[in-house]
Order: structure tokens, then C-alpha cells, then sequence
């Protein structure tokens, strides 16, 4: 039960869109992003929270995550825990270049009223039929697509396992994800289903929120290619996010898609 | 005559003909690694290379990092602590590397002799370079040191910069 309502929260977080930038946030914190050695690792926590980036609302359910190898193949997490408010999991880092760390959900959501009552319901589709009780009168159907990531290189970068899966919306590296310095421009391209995904916002937030009063947000758009750039004002973990609704919905009763991207990205001094 | 016999003899020995002009070009070297009054010292890793202006990295000149073999292998976990050197070229590099890497060096001048036309710097064309020089020490900190130097010299130099925290003087002569 705890899972399942886990899963769910992921989803429920892409309905407050509008404040995204105040809402509960996702996220992937690795402890490192640029590895070497003959047997490196990381460990990565994985947690909703308002602050950036501290543990201290729900963690987030591993079994949503994606972790692709830079050979392109799926690559698995160990030592996996779910804790009251955050999840760990380490990563066993055996091929040389970058992997890709992701968080990836999806679902359906309902609002709709019997005898009166207004009811909400989350869940698979293919449920959505069953589930929802023959008597609901004005049923409204939403779908949502969530995608949070974080990135890690082992020696020099590669972008294999960095290639979009062409569903939702996608980060793709103009300047490598891992290679981001404090005071320099960096360059990402954002897609929606594999096109460049244009005029659309950015948000970037530096981590440590705790410890200064402004939250020191970074706003950006996409051109009209998708690109857009952020020049980083320090070093630290950023959290950065887009997000956007369309009617392109993949489930034929859902009147809307609710989609939202989000990185840990790792900015290191000059 | 001489001419046709001088020239058949440059021909065959092309490499070295090439070389010749820039044979003296002398490039020498000093990183001061200072004494430190710590609880907890290590030898610093340390890199010290050649960049071009556009910051990318005409010769990796020395890496000097923990060869002990352990548990994590050989010093090598570390080195992206080494960050500017990792992004600029040393990510890219097959470890160890003759005559570049080797083990960290104890405090004091340590210095390092190179000449044109043999490796690392090799036939480094005529332009506007920087040497720098990057050390991380573990529980210490982190520094790089810049000396902006044009090669060839046209007359024998001395250049340097001073590290605050982990680096000492750095020295640059060159010679034409």
C-alpha cells in the first residue's frame, strides 16, 4: 500500500503545474557526477520535498526508476532503500561514460461525482473502466507524464544512453550534462515526443534553499529549436524544470496530458 | 657540388630536419609544493599542462597522483578532484601515461625539463599559450595557477605566477 501510494504521488505532483516553481519537488541527488577509478559508485537519494535538497516530505518509489547504462543498456541499482522520506539506491558505475538516472511515471487521473459527491481517482488506465463506479456523472479524464533525471559519468562523457525515448518531455545535451561550470553558458535542447519543445519555460534552482531566504530561481526559455541557456551564478546541484499541458493524450477518454520535466544537474567551481 | 648532397641528406632525414629549427626551444618548469603546517597532510595530486587560447589542451606536460595500489586502485578514484585538468583533456586520457604520469611529489621545487620536438610537447606550434598548473590535496584544498607564455621565445624568459594555498611559485623559463 505505502508503494502504491508512493507511485502516485509522483503523478499527483504534475497537477499543481501552474506552481511548479513553489510546489512540492522531485528530485535525484547523486553524490557525485563525474567518477573514475577502477570500481567507482555512487549513491543517490530520491525524495519530494519544497526544500532543495532535503529529505522532509515523502521519498520517491524506486520501482519507477529507469537507470539506462552508457551502452544504451538498462543498468540496475543496489542497495536499495525506501525510508520515511526519501528512498537510496547506489549505482555500480562497470561501463566508462554516462548514465542516465531516471524516475519515470506515468498515469491517468479522474474527477468525477456520484450522488453528489465529488470523487477523485489515480491509477492505470486499463483500470480506469472498472474502477470508476457505473453511476459517476461529469467524469473529467487527465493523463500525466512525469520525468525526473539526474546524470553521472564515468571517465569522458558519452551521450548513447542520453538518446530521447521520443515520449513526453525530454532533455537532450547541447553542453554536456556533466560538464557545468559556474560562470559558464550551458546549452540543453528540451523535446516534447521527440520534436524541439518551444517557448516554453525553465526554472533553475540552486540547492542549499535552507540556508539563505531568497530561492535565487534562474528563469530561461526555449527558442524556437528548443535550445535554451543558463549560465550558473555558483557552483552546486541545481534543480531545473519545464513543464507544459497539451491534448495530445495517449488514452482516448483523457482530455488532457500534463507533462513535466525535471534534472539534478551538478555545477563545479572554475 | 655540396648543394645536391646536402639536400638528399636533409630528405632523408625528414623528422629530423623538421625538428631542427625549434631543436634548442627549451621549456622548463618550477612548481613550488609548499610546506604545510597541517594535522593531516598528503602529498597533493597534481597536473600541470599546456593550453591553447581557446582553452583546449596543446600538451599534458605532468600528473602526479597516489600509484599505490588499494582497495580503490591506484590513486586514480580521485582524479576528477583535479577539475579543471579532468574536463580539459585528462578524462580523455589512458592512465598511466609515459613520461607524464607518475607518483605525487614531496614539498618543494619540483622541476620539470622539456624541449621542441620531442614528446610531450613535440613540434608545439607558434602561438599564445598558458601553462597551468592544477593541485588537489586530499582533506586540503584546491588551486590552479596560470603563466600566459607566446612560443616560440624569441629570447630567453622568465615568467611566473604565485599559488596562494596549495602552489608555491610557479616558474616558467624558456629558452629560444
Amino acid at each position: 500500500m505505502l508503494k502504491r501510494s508512493l507511485k502516485w504521488t509522483a503523478l499527483a505532483l504534475s497537477l499543481t503545474l501552474p506552481l511548479a516553481a513553489h510546489a512540492h519537488k522531485m528530485w535525484l541527488l547523486p553524490s557525485a557526477t563525474n567518477v573514475s577509478g577502477v570500481d567507482p559508485w555512487v549513491t543517490v537519494d530520491a525524495a519530494v520535498s519544497n526544500d532543495l535538497f532535503y529529505p522532509e516530505h515523502v521519498p520517491v518509489a524506486l520501482d519507477q526508476l529507469v537507470i539506462t547504462a552508457p551502452d544504451g543498456q538498462a543498468a540496475k541499482a543496489e542497495n536499495t532503500l525506501t525510508g520515511k522520506y526519501r528512498s537510496v539506491f547506489d549505482l555500480h558505475l562497470t561501463q566508462p561514460g554516462t548514465y542516465k538516472l531516471a524516475i519515470v511515471s506515468q498515469g491517468v487521473f479522474a474527477n468525477y461525482e456520484l450522488n453528489g459527491e465529488k470523487k477523485r481517482w489515480r491509477g492505470e488506465a486499463v483500470n480506469l473502466g472498472k474502477e470508476i463506479p457505473a453511476g459517476a456523472k461529469n467524469v473529467e479524464v487527465s493523463e500525466a507524464n512525469n520525468r525526473v533525471e539526474t546524470f553521472v559519468s564515468n571517465g569522458k562523457p558519452n551521450d548513447v544512453a542520453l538518446k530521447p525515448s521520443g515520449k513526453g518531455l525530454e532533455l537532450v545535451p547541447v553542453t554536456q550534462f556533466t560538464d557545468l561550470v559556474a560562470g559558464e553558458a550551458a546549452t540543453f535542447q528540451l523535446l516534447l515526443d521527440g520534436q524541439p519543445a518551444a517557448g516554453l519555460k525553465i526554472t533553475a534552482i540552486p540547492g542549499s534553499t535552507r540556508y539563505r531566504n531568497a530561492p535565487e530561481e534562474i528563469d530561461s526559455s526555449t527558442d524556437k529549436s528548443g535550445k535554451f541557456s543558463l549560465t550558473w551564478p555558483h557552483a552546486g546541484m541545481y534543480w531545473i524544470n519545464a513543464s507544459t499541458q497539451d491534448g495530445k493524450t495517449e488514452f482516448k477518454q483523457a482530455r488532457q496530458r500534463r507533462l513535466s520535466y525535471t534534472a539534478t544537474l551538478e555545477v563545479l567551481p572554475q | 657540388m655540396r648543394r645536391p648532397k646536402f639536400s638528399s641528406l636533409l630528405f632523408s632525414m625528414p623528422a629530423l630536419w623538421l625538428a631542427a629549427p625549434a631543436a634548442a626551444a627549451d621549456l622548463n618548469v618550477t612548481v613550488q609544493i609548499p610546506q604545510l603546517n597541517v594535522a593531516e597532510y598528503h602529498r597533493p595530486y597534481t597536473a600541470v599542462w599546456i593550453e591553447r587560447e581557446d582553452h583546449s589542451v596543446a600538451a599534458q606536460l605532468a600528473v602526479w597522483y597516489a600509484q599505490k595500489q588499494s582497495k580503490e586502485g591506484a590513486g586514480t578514484k580521485w582524479l576528477p578532484d583535479l577539475r579543471q585538468w579532468w574536463r580539459r583533456g585528462g578524462r580523455d586520457l589512458a592512465l598511466p601515461v609515459d613520461a607524464v604520469s607518475g607518483a605525487t611529489r614531496p614539498a618543494g621545487p619540483q622541476q620539470l625539463k622539456f624541449q621542441s620536438g620531442k614528446a610531450p610537447l613535440n613540434n608545439l606550434p607558434a602561438g599564445k599559450y598558458e601553462l597551468v598548473v592544477e593541485a588537489a590535496r586530499e582533506v586540503g584544498g584546491r588551486e590552479v595557477v596560470r603563466v600566459p607564455f607566446v612560443w616560440p621565445a624569441t629570447s630567453a624568459q622568465s615568467l611566473a605566477a604565485q599559488g596562494q594555498s596549495e602552489l608555491g611559485a610557479v616558474k616558467l623559463e624558456l629558452a629560444p
